[in-house]
């Protein structure tokens, strides 16, 4: 049962947890114990399940659909026949000349730029206000019962999305809706049974405001622990040279936590780039003069509905490499302003 | 902190306040001005909880209401507080039964990628081996390609092996999305606890199998957790895998029940037990988020930073 190398182990190794990070020979005897002779049944089944099971399961259940999805993609495959030929790259040829995906596209791109940017503004402006609203005399101190503002806020990113999207197309309602219901009660008559949803003035903002309802104060939780992790003489430093709260925030705090925000940036932007399950509830149709389809429901609908394949998967590899290249540009921006004290636009 | 004195303000002696913010303009130290901030960011902070909580008000309340009285105003009170809409929406719609096979496909993925995530995590946090880097980016791979590009081949994968419309083919599709996750964050985990530990473990005569799972799992109990929650929450929500693999209505799990029986209510014109629906999804998870919100928020905080 012993190993080998038990001898010179035990003495390194007496007390488990103060010899930590210390002792070279340690590391040394450890790899040491990976050579072949050492392979016992004990490590040759340790390995295939707890490595070589889980890869290839994870290898069969999603790399191996996306590069399926790669090569179907330039084929004319309609999925319930054998027949399927290699057309090389006339899917994409079709794709970018297909006004509607085009269009659908463009939707996407424009709640890629407003979604993140308003989402994260806001975030960032609660999370300020929460983490340094309170006295400004001694120490910067938060806001009082803040831990209420903290809670009310994350609510909505424990309700399934598609449900919030339910919610809000009851509140849009044209006619039993709560917004027109408020809008009127007020004396703005003009909102009698205004369709929200169904105006190609407002439908996308509409539904972008959903979304930003539903993420804020994900955001601001994010923001808040990212914030009450700079140490406190920063701000210190920066009252004492006359930084006011503003300034502070916007010279201190995002440069600091510059890292979350990117990170956060790339997380909603990846959401925005998607945005079927909002879809799917509020306007399923792709909204009026289809100004709020996404290539997502696009490319739903060419799959499971027209069973065109081929096509549909090209348009899921233009999704992923839109997306890929989103991440990058968020990356690039984020080095771009390296040096300076602005994050993001 | 040098870009503010390289900045517009001149040195300012130590302890004096310079005026330098125009929105609280030369006040004495913690007063007036001071005051005004606070006060100003609570109101911002209330109207926004109102804008959050207002909504899900409004549909509890209309969750009493009959179909005439949603229509007749949005305000008005139920006349009678009568629960016809949440038996409606119970055995018409069957919530209950949906509910249930949500459970069943969240339960048995979180279980299935919590054990494969952290034996993986494991492996690749405490071996250095030729390929681990190729596994890596393929698990990176997973993290960042949208799910969509993977639905179509995903489908025949599934009726090739006779688990489309299944809750078990559902169950494995859960749980390889959210391998990669688990493995990230899990693997930071791993690399932090001490490998003395599993060492000395060795040492007594352990094999690596009870290492893991006498020592070095327990160890790991905080990190476990966490992922946990995230991959609990994340499943739960989750709603194009379910509407593509799983179109079977007997099947269907929480979300997609929820919209099918929306585009229903929408026909027959039953909103009453529409909001009834909502209420019932949203109550039991908003419960064990307020019981668990301390641990949740952590949760999220220290995943995404990972």
């Amino acid at each position: 049962m012993t190993m080998a190398t038990s001898g010179e182990l035990t003495s390194g190794v007496s007390p488990p947890i103060t010899g930590a990070g210390s002792p070279g020979g340690l590391r040394r005897i450890g790899s040491a114990r990976w050579r072949k002779r050492n392979l016992t049944l004990d490590k040759i089944t340790f390995f295939l399940v707890f490595l070589v099971i889980p890869v290839l399961f994870y290898i069969a259940f999603v790399v191996s659909p996306f590069v399926q999805a790669a090569y179907f993609s330039l084929t004319d495959w309609t999925g319930f026949t054998p027949a399927m030929n290699f057309i090389g790259l006339s899917n994409y040829g079709k794709l970018f000349t297909d006004d509607i995906f085009l269009q659908a596209m463009g939707n996407n791109i424009l709640m890629a730029i407003v979604v993140p940017i308003v989402t994260l503004g806001l975030a960032m402006f609660f999370a300020t206000l929460v983490t340094v609203g309170g006295s400004a005399r001694g120490n910067i101190r938060g806001l009082r019962n803040s831990s209420f503002y903290r809670v009310i806020s994350f609510f909505p990113y424990v309700i399934p999305a598609i449900v919030i999207g339910l919610i809000w197309s009851q509140i849009y309602d044209p006619n039993s809706g709560l917004l027109n219901g408020i809008l009127t009660s007020l004396g703005l008559e003009q909102f009698t049974s205004f369709p929200w949803l169904g105006d190609v003035r407002t439908a996308r903002w509409a539904v972008m405001f959903v979304i930003i309802w539903g993420l804020v104060g994900f955001y601001m939780v994010l923001f808040i622990a990212a914030i009450k992790g700079v140490p406190a003489e920063v701000f210190e430093a920066a009252r004492i040279d006359g930084a006011g709260r503003f300034r502070t925030a916007v010279s201190i705090t995002i440069p600091i936590i510059r890292e979350n925000v990117q990170t956060a940036f790339i997380y909603i932007g990846i959401l925005a780039l998607d945005a079927f399950v909002y879809m799917a509830a509020l306007e399923p149709g792709g909204g009026p003069d289809n100004t709020t389809l996404v290539m997502a429901q696009q490319l739903f609908t060419t799959a499971f509905t027209k069973g065109q394949f081929g096509y549909a998967c090209a348009m899921g590899v233009v999704l992923a490499v839109v997306t890929l290249a989103y991440a990058g540009l968020v990356f690039a921006v984020n080095r771009i302003f390296g040096g300076k004290s602005e994050v993001g636009e | 902190m040098t870009q503010i004195s390289q900045g517009a303000v001149p040195t300012a002696p130590p302890g004096e306040r310079v005026p330098f913010e125009p929105a609280e303009p030369g006040e004495a130290p913690g007063t007036a001005g001071d005051k005004a901030v606070t006060g100003l960011s609570h109101g911002v902070l209330i109207i926004w909880s109102i804008l959050v909580i207002l909504p899900l008000i409004w549909v509890l309340m209309s969750s009493f209401k009959t179909s005439s009285e949603i229509f007749a105003s949005p305000f008005a009170l139920p006349e009678n507080w009568s629960f016809d809409n949440y038996i409606n929406a119970w055995t018409t719609a069957g919530i209950g039964s949906f509910f249930f096979n949500s459970v069943i496909v969240v339960f048995g993925a979180l279980i299935l990628t919590m054990l494969f995530g952290s034996m993986s995590a494991y492996v690749l946090a405490r071996f250095s081996f030729p390929g681990s880097r190729a596994l890596y980016y393929l698990m990176l791979a997973g993290l960042t390609f949208p799910i969509f590009l993977a639905i179509v081949p995903l489908f025949f994968v599934l009726r090739g092996i006779g688990l489309l419309n299944t809750l078990p083919g559902l169950i494995l599709t859960y749980a390889a999305f959210a391998f990669p996750f688990t493995v990230f964050f899990l693997y930071a985990f791993f690399r932090s606890l001490s490998k003395s530990i599993a060492e000395a473990a060795a040492v007594d005569g352990a094999g690596e199998w009870r290492t893991f799972f006498q020592i070095m799992l327990p160890m790991a109990k905080p990190g476990l957790a966490t992922v946990a929650i995230l991959n609990f929450v994340g499943l739960w929500n989750q709603f194009l895998l379910p509407i593509s693999l799983n179109t079977n209505p007997e099947n269907y799990v929480l979300t997609q029940a929820m919209a099918s029986f929306a585009s229903q209510a929408g026909y027959s014109v039953d909103f009453g037990a529409l909001f009834a629906a909502v209420v019932i999804t949203v109550v039991p998870v908003l419960i064990i988020y307020l019981i668990f919100q301390r641990q949740l928020q952590g949760s999220v905080s220290q995943g995404v930073s990972k």
